[in-house]
């Protein structure tokens, strides 16, 4: 099976587009037909994002609410806030480092305690896939590279070689970032297991 | 592995390159979402035509004109309200005629992800009498380019390319045609009978559009981007246009109904294949045939059918089962199709949270010149103001309580003298952008003077056209291509139109900015405030950095100052001790705009030392 309904979600400026890119890539680079579909114009400053990424897709690009088989959180409230896309049989790969909204840093409204929304998530997926992809960022040498790391962990969930996520990767990032890129993607991937 | 020309890549870019493969002499365009990248990465190719974002769209597709009327290929894009700009061309545009191919992108947004309206711009395409092309995918839309520009040559006719935003914003593996070459030359031909519009010219002009509507229609009827499936013994039919009919597609898959399927994607409509599905649903005197029409906003389809079904035993349904606004999904119309089929249909139902999510609205960055230039105009024309607004990033400013009106383009001076000369007593301030100022912005501002609006116009000079992805405009001395031109200044521009009062501020300045604010607000007649500050964005980009700003917690008193400023950067700890006040905090977003600490009372808020 290589059919593969993904649903990212992030918030505007974590970099949700090129975690899109380096799967629809690999995927089409495997001779899969992708269609996707990303969030641009006035929600990338700061608001919630959504791409989706559709591998073996003759269709739309758009995934129907509750048929996602995976959904990767770049952010813990943003994962939650998308889980009606995903199937009960689906993946959740989430990172649980929060980024607060204005209205939350205002004082108009609470962030939900982390530990409450990873409770909600187990119980709606077959699967939950928690890590502090912000801190394994910073391990593999940037932070910057904390949507590569979830990409790792979710590459134990997604139908393609590890070889052409990889390559993929090289391809998108700039020239000089690809070892920490790598290595952020290898730390990822070996952090789903361990727990 | 793929084919060699088979890329992932946007929708947008797609279309990029098929403009490039099908040798255009010129492109032109003002940026809004979706459209933007098309010129973005047709520059980036460095074709040997001409690119350029135009002032407007209304200049776009002029410009796009005169090259056409020379004998050349020519595209203009804008966003499905930008061909509101160029209306008044394009209905003309129709009885002209070109000579090259000209193909006009209008990108539409069903479900108004980035714009004010989410306008059905088919319509525009049938009351103009002009072809329109629907692409259904990215695919397609990239396929259809060369097409489009095949078809208004052999017709002498204008073609629209409508993309919608999951067509531009959509990414897939895309096949490029390749390279072809239409052999024409370039040479202004003295046409006044057809250029010149004069109303002999007109009559006769309207006539031959008329007359070329059923050979238009013909060749888009046989062409591939009409599909007809017919299923023997089916008692239901579904029509899909464009974008719909890739979810029209799955549902009837997931479904596993039996239904003969007709997807539409160019305008004149294949009636004939119309009238071929009615017939075959609508054969047996029982049941009756059902027919399901789904489309994406408007019912242009289904007025279409519904004229032609005649005394066919057929149902037709459409808007009845379908929204006539917002974006379709697989969801939605496998829920109209079972309601026509008869057909138990369990919705996808959302299971309700224990855990309240935060609202997170799109905010101004860090370092926000906007959100500096808002804080001091509030502070000098007070919060009663009436502060009519525009479009861009600043509109944003709605969270400021700064823009109490966005309807259009340039709409915000206009407004506002409107406000003016209607009696309202209260100081009237507006806002708008740089680009949005020399897009449409400037009528209104000589309009303003010579009809004595006593009002303050706050040009917010970022020095890009931010919102739609940076791209330059003449304020900025930079083209398309990223090479000097001239740079046109909005101090000489204002004083042209007769402003006496224009005075640049720098807003990150605060005090400065409310001085120049509180003159402009005493001054007699229209007043022209600069607000000038590159966007962080762009000049981060350019290496741009300043030293963050921390808050000194033993001169912090809790008073949420900075807090009301709403920089994402600052947050707010509450204290753990009863009857304490809690600290302001600056975290890691801090670009060092340093306006925070001019905001804070308690000077609190300090450089950090290096």
């Amino acid at each position: 099976m290589t059919e593969f309904d993904l649903v990212i979600v992030g918030v505007g400026g974590q970099g949700a587009i090129l975690a899109s890119d380096i799967v629809g890539m690999a995927a089409v680079n495997e001779g899969l037909h992708v269609q996707a579909s990303e969030t641009h114009g006035m929600a990338q400053r700061g608001g919630s994002v959504i791409n989706h990424v559709r591998l073996d897709c003759r269709y739309g690009s758009l995934i129907p609410a509750g048929r996602a088989d995976a959904i990767l959180g770049l952010e813990p409230a943003e994962a939650l806030r998308a889980i009606d896309f995903l199937s009960p049989d689906g993946v959740v790969v989430v990172n649980t480092n929060s980024i607060f909204p204005i209205t939350v840093l205002s004082g108009a409204s609470v962030y939900p305690v982390i530990d409450a929304v990873l409770d909600d998530l187990d119980g709606r997926c077959k699967h939950l896939v928690s890590l502090d992809a912000d801190r394994i960022a910073i391990e593999a040498g940037h932070p910057l590279t904390a949507n590569v790391v979830l990409i790792g962990a979710l590459s134990n969930f997604l139908p393609l070689n590890v070889g052409s996520l990889e390559e993929s990767i090289s391809n998108l990032v700039p020239p000089r970032t690809v070892e920490v890129n790598l290595k952020a993607f290898r730390l990822g991937m070996e952090s789903v297991g361990m727990d | 592995m793929p084919e060699k020309n088979i890329r992932y890549q946007l929708g947008n870019h797609a279309i990029a390159q098929a403009l490039y493969d099908s040798e255009v002499d010129l492109v032109s365009g003002y940026p809004g979402t979706p459209s933007s990248e098309i010129i973005e990465a047709l520059a980036r190719l460095k074709p040997d035509c001409h690119v350029e974002w135009s002032v407007n769209e209304k200049v776009a597709l002029e410009v796009a004109i005169g090259a056409s009327w020379s004998g050349g290929r020519s595209a203009a894009t804008m966003k499905h309200v930008g061909l509101n700009v160029a209306s008044d061309p394009f209905m003309t545009l129709a009885y002209a005629g070109v000579m090259g191919g000209l193909v006009i992108i209008s990108a539409d947004d069903p479900g108004c992800h980035s714009s004010q309206n989410e306008q059905d711009n088919r319509r525009y395409a049938q009351f103009a009498r002009i072809p329109c092309l629907d692409p259904a995918t990215p695919q397609e839309a990239c396929d259809m380019v060369s097409y489009a520009f095949d078809l208004s040559e052999k017709f002498e006719m204008p073609v629209i390319l409508r993309p919608t935003t999951r067509v531009c914003h959509g990414k897939s593996d895309i096949r490029m045609p390749g390279t072809k070459k239409p052999g024409k030359k370039i040479g202004f031909e003295k046409r006044p009978q057809q250029w010149v519009m004069l109303p002999p010219h007109a009559r006769v002009r309207h006539n031959v559009l008329i007359e070329k509507q059923d050979i238009i229609a013909e060749a888009l009827g046989s062409s591939k981007w009409n599909q007809l499936d017919i299923v023997k013994g089916a008692e239901l039919g579904i029509i899909a246009s464009g974008v719909a009919s890739v979810y029209a597609r799955e549902a009837i898959e997931r479904l596993g109904i039996k239904a003969s399927f007709l997807k539409i994607s160019t305008y004149p409509m294949p009636l004939n294949l119309i009238e071929q599905l009615l017939d075959s649903v609508g054969q047996l005197p029982d049941p009756v045939g059902q027919v399901l029409v789904i489309e994406e906003l408007e019912p242009v389809v289904e007025e279409a059918v519904k004229s032609i079904s005649g005394t066919r035993n057929v149902d037709v349904h459409g808007k009845d089962m379908v929204p006539i606004n917002g974006e379709l999904n697989v969801s939605i119309v496998e829920a109209a199709i079972s309601k026509v089929a008869g057909l138990d249909f369990a919705p996808h139902v959302p299971v309700e949270s224990p855990v309240e999510l935060p609202n997170r609205p799109p905010v101004m960055c860090p370092g926000c010149p906007h959100r500096a230039t808002y804080y001091a105009m509030k502070k000098a024309f007070g919060k009663s103001a009436v502060f009519p607004g525009d479009i861009g990033c600043y509109t944003l400013g709605v969270q400021m309580g700064t823009m109490d009106t966005c309807l259009c383009m340039g709409a915000s001076i206009t407004t506002a003298s409107g406000i003016y000369h209607a009696g309202e007593t209260k100081p009237i301030c507006c806002s708008i952008g740089d680009s949005t100022f020399l897009h449409t912005g400037i009528p209104g501002l000589l309009n303003a003077v010579y009809n004595g609006a006593d009002i303050t116009v706050t040009i917010l000079d970022n020095r890009t056209t931010a919102m739609t992805g940076h791209q330059p405009n003449p304020g900025t001395g930079l083209n398309v291509l990223g090479d000097a031109t001239f740079m046109a200044s909005l101090e000489d521009i204002s004083k042209s139109c007769g402003v006496e009062f224009v005075e640049a501020t720098d807003p990150f300045d605060v005090k400065e900015t409310i001085e120049v604010f509180n003159q402009a607000r005493e001054h007699k007649s229209t007043a022209v405030v600069i607000s000038r500050q590159e966007c962080i964005i762009t000049a981060r980009r350019r290496g741009i950095r300043l030293t963050p700003f921390a808050v000194d917690p033993d001169e912090c008193q809790g008073c949420k100052a900075c807090i009301r400023f709403g920089c994402p950067a600052s947050s707010f700890i509450e204290s753990t001790e009863e009857g304490q006040k809690g600290k302001a905090v600056i975290g890691g977003l801090c670009v060092g705009c340093g306006v925070c600490a001019q905001v804070c009372p308690f000077n609190a808020i300090k450089e950090v030392s290096k």
